[in-house]
């Protein structure tokens, strides 16, 4: 039986193994975490139907389980070759093919400093919001409940200052399901998104996005928060412009959330270096073909799933890892 | 007589969140909901007939009301002529000739 590796046990891997296994292919999975998962393990509820993230994960470990899909965990690639993934305890493994599902990198908001993230208290991101979600409790870091609640959108996407050009597809969706998550936890708080554009690509988000405007009279506000500071009684002062009414824009807030990109992940240097692979722009592997060639590397016998080639949803996510699957799987035919 | 100082204070200029009052614009917004669902695509203010002729912009009037700036509201929808085209247009279907009625019985003592 031809064998075939996929890198990554996230959304995409584990739903590529699982086709490959059905196209009579054997499939590895190769993971660098203990256990796979990926980014889904750290989501309480998915956009736009608030489906609990836990049963799309618990499904498809069932099913890569019940499809006795050998997944070797703890293992980081260091460099791949159609036939070859080499690890970084030097161990190579012999395969016909490779995918790539790798995933994205979650933006490091340290990094925009005018945020205080990691520095004042109750800036938090939208992953860490998710984890509070998870966990049943939102709250301030003094234990109080916010009265007062800003989102930011675009945080380390479509920023030339942090190298991030790209629109990280997501966040607009995000925000505003987390927003009205917020609202239906604390109906007395006042909740503002500030959005550069709102972003509601995929189907039923713009009627979330009119639910949570009319229903959960949450603010939209078009401007990009300029900086956040502490006030005296331990609030976050921010500004911005209010830019469709042309004027400044402050306020005190108790809960400031960051709504995070998605960036690409470093090592897709080194991997695209080690197959002679190209990368986009913004780090992400470029795809064959922008139209005909989006699951397949320029490589032959390397194929890509998920968001390791540019911000994805999970929906996407999906169907491009069975797309993956299907175009090694023929490749190996051949 | 007013000693003159050789400078004038400007009054700043931004929205203050913390110090306006909401609550005049949440109770407008009680009664028509569908104004929040505004996307700001200023519609109405283009096909506007008294927007045309005067500086009004309806879009602009009712997106401040909403953060509680209420000062001149009253006296800008005096300017409209309530012929209802931009109800016409509103891709989110607002009464927008509505808000204009609404906010004139809201804000007579701003
Ligand atoms: S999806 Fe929205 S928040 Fe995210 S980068 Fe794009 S415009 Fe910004
Ligand atoms: S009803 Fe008033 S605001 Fe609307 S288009 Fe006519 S004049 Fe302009
Ligand atoms: S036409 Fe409707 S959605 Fe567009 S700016 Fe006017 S009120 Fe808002």
């Amino acid at each position: 039986m031809k064998k075939v590796i996929v890198i990554g046990g996230g959304a995409a891997g584990m739903q590529a193994a699982l086709r490959l296994r059905a196209r009579g292919v054997e499939p590895l999975v190769v993971e660098r975490e203990t256990e796979t998962g990926g980014k889904l393990r750290g989501w309480h509820v998915l956009f736009p139907s608030f489906t609990p993230a836990g049963e799309l994960l618990s499904e498809l470990r069932r099913r890569v389980r019940e499809s006795g899909i050998e997944v070797l965990t703890g293992a980081t690639v260091t460099a791949i070759a159609p036939r070859r993934v080499t690890l970084s305890d030097g161990r190579c493994l012999a395969c016909d093919a490779v995918v790539l599902a790798t995933g994205f990198t979650l933006f490091d908001a340290r990094i925009k400093e005018e945020y205080g993230y990691g520095i004042y208290d109750n800036v938090v991101t939208s992953a860490d919001l998710e984890r509070m979600f998870a966990q049943g409790r939102v709250a301030k870091a003094d234990g109080t409940a916010p009265r007062r609640i800003a989102f930011l959108h675009c945080v380390g996407s479509r920023d030339e200052k942090v190298c991030q050009q790209h629109c990280s597809r997501v966040c607009c969706i995000t925000g505003v399901k987390q927003a009205m998550e917020l609202r239906r936890m604390f109906p007395a708080a006042d909740v503002f998104n500030f959005y550069m554009d709102m972003r509601m690509f995929g189907p039923g988000y713009e009627e979330l996005y009119r639910e949570a405007q009319q229903r959960c009279n949450i603010h939209f506000v078009r401007g990009r928060i300029s900086e956040a500071s502490p006030t005296i009684d331990g609030r976050l002062q921010i500004k911005a412009e209010d830019t469709l009414t042309g004027r400044p824009l402050r306020m005190s807030v108790d809960m400031l959330v960051l709504l995070v990109g998605m960036r690409a992940n470093d090592d897709n240097a080194a991997l695209a270096a080690s197959a002679g692979l190209a990368r986009s722009a913004s780090g992400f592997m470029a795809p064959r073909d922008l139209f005909l060639g989006r699951v397949s590397a320029p490589v032959e016998g390397i194929f890509y799933a998920g968001t390791v080639t540019a911000p994805k949803t999970l929906g996407e996510t999906l169907d491009e890892a069975t797309a993956a699957a299907d175009a090694a799987a023929e490749y190996l035919k051949a | 007589m007013a000693i003159e100082f050789g400078y004038t204070i400007s009054k700043p200029r931004a929205i203050d969140i913390d110090r306006n009052n909401l609550r005049k614009s949440d109770e407008i917004l009680r009664e028509m909901p569908e104004l929040q669902t505004c996307i700001g695509c200023g519609s109405c203010t283009a096909v506007c007939t008294a927007g045309n002729l005067t500086s009004f912009n309806f879009r602009r009037v009712h997106t401040l009301v909403r953060r509680g700036e209420y000062r001149g509201a009253y006296e800008e929808m005096n300017k409209c002529m309530l012929c209802g085209k931009c109800r016409l247009v509103c891709p989110r279907g607002i009464n927008t000739r509505g808000v204009v009625l609404l906010l004139k019985r809201k804000l007579g003592d701003f």
